[in-house]
């Protein structure tokens, strides 16, 4: 039986997957003014988040990851949705402000280790306010 | 887990305190419910992280509170910014972002924060008290906090912070609570030589070792003599909120909740066990170096702020010697302890011999150094795994006294003699 998700930031999204094999600290790992991933340590390190449906383990490090992932939704430079293995309070919350402050929604779930694994870099998945993960 | 709020909760939810406290109890209850906590809890005090600039989303948030009058409920210190306010002319930045930088900064004074920036405020003459609940945020204090103090914080970041401080509350959830507090992971040193043992520089190392080690788990590290002190229990700590995602860690005979391992599994056994050899030490090391260009450029200390200790151990290594020509020497601190540095005379004899004090802010983040060509070098875990990314600099991780002796000969020098096996 797979993980049944927990919708962390209820919302809709649509996009292809970017894969993450590590935790990524937004803070010191993401340009928010291009949405690159500038973590030299990190193995997706130059790919960029802006637009993707972002599939990580979840997150790591500094407390300013909020601010870093709430900045990259106003500049627009966001991934859509963030479907992650495990909980992580710091990623939902910079989501949460962004949702208070712009309006803007990125739906933040935690869809369990087996179905983080599952999905694939490029493919291109729908994210229900339900937290269900969609193959387009 | 459905989230319970009390009457008060509630009423401030419907508005009934204003649109700011509204604000922030719509984030703080959101937060409640993803961390799965039941109620909110009464906290004594708040550390801000919100205050460092990182784009305008951060100023927006702020305003929108500011604007709406919000105050802080419980006594509130803030972290560093991009600023240093006291060396002004040290800023090498964009003037409009600090202008913004500045900005910011002040919306949180009239909040009625108290401007202490600094990432340690551990190190404040006034700290939190065993088992008091407070809201942090800055990953390094918070597992001081934790680890160190015996005072209870969740792993706040930006925006949370601010918000559990305008209504003095935060979810019941997390580090809060007893049982989060375990120690689920034992980490056990073996074959380490009792020479490294005694040294300042294991202790980011073991940090950085412990943070991918563990992940999110709460470590107990065992086989260390008691006693370890503050400084380097703090250098443990934040290095492995640096590389890992640890809030709180315990060590034997030297962490309050740890006087024996059993009390820091609390009686349990631990999900993990894991053995740290000499070997692993010099890889955690080496992990935290990216060249081995020797030509040194630029020497950054304290990270996190550098304890009045911490400083004294600085002048008396550097002696009557100065840092060599073409070398920027900086050392990081709060403007309590450099307050305290003058008092002892210590400021002009660190200028004399070419050291720049930094406060306020910290230079892996903030555009203060003036070379970044060539390597730089540190004694701080941190530092060493996040100015690559920030600065695009490269770096030679080493101890305090690497860091001294490099700086006066313009080369980096490292004592590898320490790291052997037992």
């Amino acid at each position: 039986m797979p993980d049944q998700p927990r919708v962390l930031v209820a919302g809709t999204a649509a996009g292809e997957v970017l894969h993450l094999d590590e935790p990524l600290s937004f803070w010191g790992g993401l340009d928010a003014t291009d949405g690159r991933i500038i973590d030299r340590r990190h193995p997706q390190v130059d790919r960029v988040v802006a637009g993707r449906v972002l599939a990580m383990p979840h997150g790591r490090g500094s407390s300013s990851a909020s601010s870093v992932l709430c900045e990259a939704v106003r500049a627009g430079t966001a991934p859509v949705a963030i479907l992650m293995a495990e909980p992580d309070e710091l990623v939902a919350l910079g989501a949460i402000v962004a949702e208070e402050i712009y309006g803007v929604v990125v739906p933040v779930v935690v869809v369990g280790h087996e179905a983080y694994q599952g999905l694939v870099d490029g493919e291109r998945v729908t994210v229900g306010p339900d937290g269900t993960v969609g193959r387009a | 887990m459905t989230l319970r709020l009390d009457e008060r909760d509630e009423a401030r939810l419907a508005g009934d305190e204003g649109p700011a406290v509204r604000t922030a109890i719509r984030v703080v209850t959101r937060l409640a419910t993803v961390m799965g906590a039941d109620r909110l809890l009464d906290v004594t005090g708040a550390h801000i992280d919100s205050c460092l600039y990182h784009g305008q989303a951060v100023l927006d948030f702020a305003d929108h509170l500011a604007d709406a009058g919000a105050r802080v409920a419980v006594p509130t210190t803030l972290n560093v910014s991009s600023l240093d306010l006291l060396h002004p002319e040290l800023d090498r930045g964009d003037p409009v972002e600090s202008r913004q930088s500045r900005r910011l900064m002040e919306r949180f004074e009239e909040m009625g924060c108290r401007p202490t920036w600094t990432c340690a405020p551990y190190q404040l003459e006034t700290r939190p008290s065993f088992g008091e609940q407070v809201a942090w945020a800055e990953s390094n204090a918070i597992v001081f906090a934790n680890s160190v103090l015996g005072a209870r914080t969740h792993r706040y970041g930006d925006f949370a912070d601010i918000c559990c401080a305008i209504i003095g509350r935060a979810p019941a959830a997390g580090l809060h609570l007893d049982e989060n507090r375990r120690a689920t992971v034992v980490v056990r040193l073996q074959g380490v030589s009792s020479e490294l043992i005694g040294r300042d520089v294991l202790y980011p190392v073991l940090g950085g070792l412990i943070g991918r080690l563990v992940g999110r788990g709460v470590p107990v590290v065992d086989g260390l003599p008691p006693g370890v002190s503050e400084d380097r229990l703090k250098a443990l700590g934040a290095a492995s909120a640096a590389t890992g995602t640890v809030g709180m860690f315990h060590m034997v005979g030297s962490t309050p909740e740890a006087s024996t391992l059993v009390d820091a599994l609390h009686g349990r056994e631990p999900d993990e066990e894991v053995a740290v050899t000499a070997a692993d030490l010099r890889a955690a090391r080496d992990r935290l170096s990216t060249t081995t260009d020797d030509r040194l450029r630029t020497v950054s200390l304290g990270t996190p702020h550098y304890s009045i200790t911490e400083i004294g151990r600085l002048v008396e290594l550097l002696g009557d010697g100065r840092v060599a020509d073409g070398v920027a020497f900086y050392v990081s601190t709060g403007r309590d302890i450099y307050h305290e540095v003058e008092l002892r005379g210590w400021a002009d004899r660190l200028a004399d011999a070419g050291v720049t004090v930094v406060t306020d802010t910290c230079t892996y983040f903030t555009p203060i150094i003036e070379d970044l060509g060539g390597t730089a070098m540190t004694d701080s875990a941190k530092w060493a795994y996040y100015a690559p990314g920030n600065l695009g600099v490269e770096v030679v991780f080493g101890s305090v006294e690497d860091c001294v002796a490099s700086a006066m000969t313009g080369r980096v020098v490292r004592d590898e003699s320490i790291w052997a096996d037992a």
